[in-house]
């Protein structure tokens, strides 16, 4: 992945709106966040191969980035965005890396389903 | 000395810091050890630096990394479940113990090496493990493996005693970091603060990486 371009990023999501999508969606501070810490709230979620069509989305920040998709009936929203990738299957890859590295958001568009 | 050996854990990796020792051990007496191995740590967070991976292709780099170190553990049979990471513990219980009974029936262990259900930390490992527990409990108990449960929740031996199985597996400390060393994707960023506390005998770093401990699992109370 590279670090996120804001305007080849937002000429992607132009061109993704109005089609059906898969999306991946996920927030994570891993699972041992709580064994090293016992006073850290652990929380995260993962959402993979949702359908989603689009009206229009926008990314913002001066990074790590947001990227927020209106839909016809609801929004999906994601923080902390620092790189991307559109790789070999055409498959829309952002995520926000830590400092160390630690993939700790991962937001992905596919006209094709993600593998299970 | 054991006939066979099955060693059952989720993530690609999790056979390396406790365990490595211990199945050298038995490789290098010549028991067979059978590794099956649940999901290939599809939700690993470490993607290097510079990043090496992505969502996408981390499932394949981590089954190079399995291989490998499966290569450096001697372990010549591989069973993967095709698993996803983070999973385990909402898959159809009744399948995957099924799973786990025709493994167990097919390997025919004399031990099998798991975690402790309910003191692994991870979601996965301790559902993997209380898989492993039925399905040895659902077997005739002249007919039963020895289960040895490896267990690290904070002060999991307050309530289930100290590990009476202890090994000493010093002999086998550099092949181990090697094997710790193969996950790449996942220890590049402690592998070499691991290596320098282990040459300047810092003593947590040389306890962790010689002694392995386990719990002969109650199997027959349940």
């Amino acid at each position: 992945m590279k670090p996120i371009d804001r305007q080849q990023v937002q000429q992607t999501i132009d061109q993704l709106a109005g089609k059906e999508l898969y999306i991946h969606l996920e927030t994570t501070n891993g699972a041992y966040a709580s064994h090293k810490n016992q006073s850290f709230f652990s929380a995260g979620a993962f959402l993979r191969n949702a359908k989603i069509q689009y009206v229009q989305g926008k990314l913002t920040g001066e990074g790590p980035f947001r990227l927020g998709l209106e839909m016809e009936s609801g929004w999906a929203y994601a923080e902390g965005l620092t790189d991307w990738e559109i790789d070999d299957s055409h498959q829309v890859l952002l995520a926000g890396h830590d400092h160390d590295g630690k993939l700790a958001i991962a937001f992905q568009l596919s006209e094709k389903p993600f593998r299970k | 000395m054991e006939r066979q050996v099955l060693v059952v854990f989720p993530h690609p990796d999790d056979e390396a810091f406790g365990v490595a020792g211990t199945i050298l051990s038995h490789t290098q007496n010549g028991t067979p050890v059978t590794y099956a191995c649940l999901t290939l740590g599809e939700m690993g967070r470490n993607m290097g630096r510079p990043l090496i991976a992505n969502r996408e292709t981390l499932p394949e780099i981590r089954l190079k990394e399995l291989n490998e170190a499966c290569r450096l553990l001697g372990i010549k049979d591989l069973r993967r479940f095709g698993m996803r990471d983070k999973t385990i513990e909402f898959t159809d219980e009744a399948l995957l113990v099924n799973r786990m009974s025709e493994l167990i029936d097919d390997v025919n262990p004399s031990l099998i090496i798991t975690f402790y259900p309910g003191y692994a930390v991870h979601p996965d490992h301790n559902s993997t493990a209380a898989a492993v527990i039925q399905a040895v409990q659902k077997m005739k108990p002249e007919e039963r493996p020895t289960v040895h449960a490896l267990a690290f929740s904070e002060g999991c031996e307050e309530e289930i005693g100290e590990p009476d199985i202890v090994h000493d597996v010093s002999a086998y400390a550099d092949q181990k970091i090697k094997v710790v060393e193969a996950h790449e994707s996942q220890t590049a960023g402690i592998i070499e603060m691991m290596k320098q506390r282990f040459l300047e005998n810092d003593e947590t770093m040389k306890d962790r990486i010689n002694t392995e401990r386990f719990w002969t699992y109650p199997v027959d109370n349940g």
